[in-house]
């Protein structure tokens, strides 16, 4: 069953246009990458589906509802959760309450979703009343990551969740990924490291200059020449 | 929120050093310079030393409600000032129902003395409970107008993403317009909440204070706490911080930002009223106080770094300190009280942009 | 220019224009006392103009949000009035300077008529120019709104410095007296229009070196530091430097309108420059004119005006006591709210901008931009906003 279908769309800021009629689909317990050059779109197309932007032509499908240039705010509640690049925590308030952020349109249960978010991430459970703004960025990235699982959304898009992470972060981050995936949750992630994301998903999409130039499964992009020469640097 | 903004593209690495020790040792000056003037004026000025803390307690609260517009709606509210003198002169229409008419004033039945014993004096004060129940009903009037004031000017013109000088301009408009207003129905003249001379308190360092003057930092105390337990102890608290530190990221986390912007409009209203209604009780209603407000609330507010209400806090204790005591010194006469807070200002900007306890990010 | 004038502008005119002669001739029949009023106003909203066309210069060329103009017009004002006045008699008149005999050195053309206050008017703008280079070390850095409340804290301190010290320019009672140029050589009645013929003439002229030097590469340095700041600083242009140049002349024409003020009113006083009069209705000008149009600028101040005066015509009518007594506040409160009203539904004003540079930054961001999503590095710099001729 796909848990999003993103059909042609059309996207851009202000007068200039950056997607040229992107198609996407994620089904319920996959892991789909968005990899590709630089300016091709591809944080674009996940703020596209999530109401960031304004679409202009196109439809963005949610679990069979229509969603097309919903407000984000609207769209978190129907259960979709989004991590942005950067800035993805809020710097002054402690980690506990970051994650009651997240939490915010679910008074009752609020409790039982940290106790799951912090068995999850128990780094962030040791120092639940430390401020955000002095954890490391591996640490924020991970709780940024709790954040937006507080609500249990059925599909989680991450922008980069590796970018500016030392290596053994990186491990740890995507770890943290196919536990939450194994967990229930489908995921579409855009990635810079390319190589990685592949080993780590169902299926791929390769995105350049506002269009999906590639599609299929991981395993099949990682041992396509082409893609290893483009993307891969070999 | 950054104070200063460099041209100079090319940052390094001595630029940054010495940013930091700018910041660094800017704060210790800061700090060390207002606790030595304050010891100092509490010792040798204690007079205007108490009154500076009763001045410094409406300015706070004022600045606090300052810095969180600032906070979680971006812009610098330059009709706080006006604001303030327009709610506390619709808590006074609520008590004494007075307007101005062609030949004196106009007194409508509708008015709060009216009930029974509501002027009777509170212990030394000079108001009674009808006064204290004003308060609320003025609360919830300046919640309307200000909120009214979001949905037809604010609201558009943010979503239009006009910039802050736009916004700034438009709240300057709406400040004359409520001064205007002011003027239109109570006049120019000056007015009281209740006439007649006041009753007087030696406190146990010798100053002699006005009576009134023990509520209005008894009543700045309790709204500070309460202030306090809303921001640090509820959902929707930590909701307006977190718009404050990020609104997209708010948005995104699904905060329902409508909604906490009108939170915010209402604890910003109610900080308003009462820092209003306070200022009028401890001098007189006069429409121009609006405007001279400005600089000691935004002195207070940049001194304190914008997006926190402690700082606004104790940026409004410093500020009025400052003033009620530096015009003690003969160079100054007291015409320059106001102009002290714009040295303050100054200084600040110059020393440590992002104030005591600013974010700076 | 007149072909930017839309529907609106033109009927906006034509409504004031109308009133402005129809009110004073209903009121007193004559078409000379049409002309008496009319005059003085012209005069009125020429003073007014050349303040806009500096707060155009400082804005709307430059992006400085500068809401002390009061601070610079009362400078001016009063420089060219210690410049041009006697001395002070003492006793209850003291004022620094006095020096307008002194200055009268030229034996000839009459000079006491005219080279006192000629000078009067470059030393206004001097010491203004000055005063802008003092303040701007410190403050040119800040973000806007900061800018704004240290200039409106600035406008006061300066005020209150005026109340306040007896000795300086005679406190609150403000200095009277200050002589005309070329008062001396019509009889009084017709003195308005000499005052007249000097104030538009300064204004054509500021006008047409403004326009002049907007056009100049000088000018064109100025709106691309307003349009992208960032991308002017990319391109080597020191922003500081043309920031504090656009704030200095600025404050020099803002004071040379100050001089004029005082030579046309006879009589100035720390209470002429509140923040409302001073500084707000200027803003109101240029905004409801249009800011970054210098055009604009003197249409805004005609209508801005025109609507001020009327009320004041007004007053005279049979008006119901309650309106009568308020007449004036109703007025601020029109301005006030018309300003807020302008920036909701017409934020460009009247007179829009004409946008040639910023169609060309336009183009060249939108270009790079294009540039830097094929090729993943770029690190060719904008080159020179000012070296490209005007699209």
């Amino acid at each position: 069953m796909n848990v999003l279908e993103a059909t042609d769309i059309v996207a851009g800021y202000g007068g200039v246009e950056i997607l040229h009629g992107v198609s996407l689909r994620a089904e319920q317990h996959e892991i789909v990458s968005i990899i590709g050059p630089n300016g091709a779109g591809k944080s674009t197309l996940i703020k596209a589906i999530f109401g960031l932007l304004h679409v202009k032509s196109g439809a963005v499908r949610f679990l069979g509802d229509t969603v097309t240039n919903l407000r984000p705010d609207r769209i978190v509640r129907k259960g979709m959760g989004y991590v942005p690049q950067v800035d993805n925590v809020f710097p002054s308030l402690t980690i506990e309450e970051n994650l009651e952020m997240g939490a915010w349109i679910r008074h009752g249960a609020l409790k039982d979703a940290l106790a799951r978010v912090y068995a999850l991430f128990p780094v962030l459970a040791e120092r639940r009343h430390a401020v955000a703004g002095k954890l490391s960025g591996g640490q924020r990235q991970l709780l940024a990551l709790g954040r937006a699982l507080m609500v249990e959304p059925a599909l989680l898009l991450l922008d980069e969740p590796s970018a500016s992470l030392s290596p053994k972060m990186v491990e740890t981050v995507f770890e943290k990924i196919l536990e939450i995936n194994r967990a229930g949750t489908a995921i579409v992630m855009v990635e810079q490291n390319a190589r990685h994301a592949l080993e780590l998903s169902n299926r791929a999409y390769v995105l350049a200059t506002g269009q999906a130039r590639l599609e299929g499964p991981a395993r099949d992009l990682l041992d396509s020449d082409e893609v290893r020469r483009l993307y891969l640097g070999e | 929120m950054t104070a200063a903004n460099t041209a100079a593209p090319r940052a390094t690495w001595l630029d940054a050093m010495r940013s930091r020790y700018r910041d660094v040792y800017g704060a210790i000056l800061l700090w060390a310079a207002f606790i030595g003037f304050g010891v100092w004026a509490a010792i040798a000025h204690s007079d205007e030393f108490t009154v500076g803390i009763v001045v410094g307690s409406i300015f706070a609260l004022g600045a606090i409600g300052l810095t969180l517009i600032y906070g979680v709606l971006k812009f610098g509210h330059f009709a706080h000032g006006d604001a303030m003198l327009l709610t506390a002169y619709v808590v006074f229409f609520v008590l004494t129902g007075t307007v101005v008419g062609e030949r004196g004033d106009v007194v409508s039945p509708l008015r709060m003395d009216r009930l029974p014993g509501a002027s009777d004096q509170i212990w030394e004060f000079s108001f009674g409970y009808g006064f204290l129940l004003s308060i609320p009903v003025g609360c919830v009037i300046a919640f309307a107008v200000l909120q009214t004031l979001e949905r037809f000017v604010y609201g558009p013109l943010r979503d239009r993403r006009v910039g802050i000088v736009i916004l700034s301009i438009a709240s300057l408009g709406i400040a004359i317009s409520m001064r205007s207003v002011m003027l239109i129905i109570w006049g120019p003249g000056p007015r009281l909440y209740a006439p007649g001379i006041r009753d007087t308190t030696e406190l146990p360092w010798g100053t002699r204070i006005v009576s009134d003057q023990i509520f209005i930092v008894a009543a700045a105390l309790v709204v500070v706490a309460a202030i306090y337990l809303l921001l640090y102890r509820t959902a929707i608290g930590r909701a307006m911080r977190a718009m404050a530190d990020n609104p997209d990221l708010a948005l995104v986390s699904g905060i329902n930002t409508d909604s906490v912007i009108r939170w915010t409009w209402l604890v910003a209203a109610t900080l308003i009223t009462i820092a209003g209604t306070l200022l009028a009780l401890q001098s007189q209603l006069k429409p121009e106080l609006g405007f001279t407000l400005l600089l000691p609330l935004f002195a207070a507010t940049i001194l304190g770094g914008i997006g926190s209400p402690q700082g606004a806090l104790i940026g409004g204790l410093i500020v009025g300190i400052t003033q009620e005591v530096a015009v003690t010194f003969d160079v100054l006469g007291a015409g320059y009280k106001f102009s002290v807070a714009f040295a303050i200002l100054i200084i600040v900007l110059v020393v440590r942009p992002r104030g005591l306890f600013g974010s700076g990010a | 220019m007149m072909r930017n004038w839309s529907p609106l502008t033109a009927i906006t005119v034509a409504v004031i224009t109308i009133l402005i002669i129809a009110v004073p001739y209903e009121r007193s029949g004559s078409a000379r006392s049409v002309v008496d009023f009319l005059v003085p106003f012209a005069t009125t909203v020429a003073v007014f103009a050349i303040l806009a066309i500096g707060l155009n210069v400082q804005w709307g060329y430059t992006g400085v949000f500068n809401f002390g103009i009061a601070g610079f017009f009362m400078v001016g004002a009063y420089t060219a009035a210690i410049f041009t006045k006697d001395p002070a008699t003492g006793g209850a008149i003291t004022y620094i300077g006095g020096w307008g005999d002194d200055l009268a050195f030229l034996p000839f053309f009459d000079s006491e008529e005219w080279l006192p206050h000629l000078i009067g008017l470059a030393a206004a703008g001097f010491f203004c120019a000055l005063l802008a280079l003092v303040l701007a070390l410190p403050i040119l850095r800040l973000r806007e709104d900061y800018l704004a409340i240290v200039t409106i804290g600035i406008a006061e301190v300066l005020r209150r410095i005026a109340i306040e010290e007896d000795r300086l320019v005679n406190a609150t009672r403000g200095l009277t007296g200050i002589p005309r140029p070329f008062g001396g050589w019509v009889e009084p009645e017709n003195y308005k229009y000499v005052i007249f013929c000097i104030i538009v003439s300064f204004l054509v002229l500021l006008f047409v070196a403004v326009e002049g030097a907007a056009r100049s590469p000088w000018g064109r340095v100025l709106r691309a530091v307003r349009e992208d700041e960032q991308a002017a600083a990319a391109s080597g242009k020191n922003v500081f430097g043309f920031k504090l140049q656009s704030f200095m002349f600025g404050a020099a024409i803002m004071g040379m309108g100050g001089a004029l003020y005082g030579y046309e009113a006879g009589a100035i006083a720390p209470d002429t420059f509140t923040h409302f009069f001073g500084t707000f209705i200027v803003w109101a000008m240029l905004i409801v004119g249009g800011a970054g149009n210098n055009g604009g600028a003197i249409l805004g101040a005609y209508i801005v005006w025109g609507f001020w005066s009327l009320t004041l015509q007004i007053q005279s009518y049979d008006l119901p006591d309650a309106l009568r007594i308020r007449i004036f506040y109703i007025r601020d409160f029109v301005v006030g709210a018309l300003i807020v009203l302008v920036l909701l539904l017409r934020p460009q004003g009247l007179l829009p901008e004409e946008r040639r540079v910023s169609r060309w930054l336009e183009r060249r961001v939108a270009r790079l931009r294009r540039e830097e999503r094929t090729q993943p590095s770029s690190s060719q710099a904008p080159p020179d906003p000012a070296e490209q001729p005007a699209a």
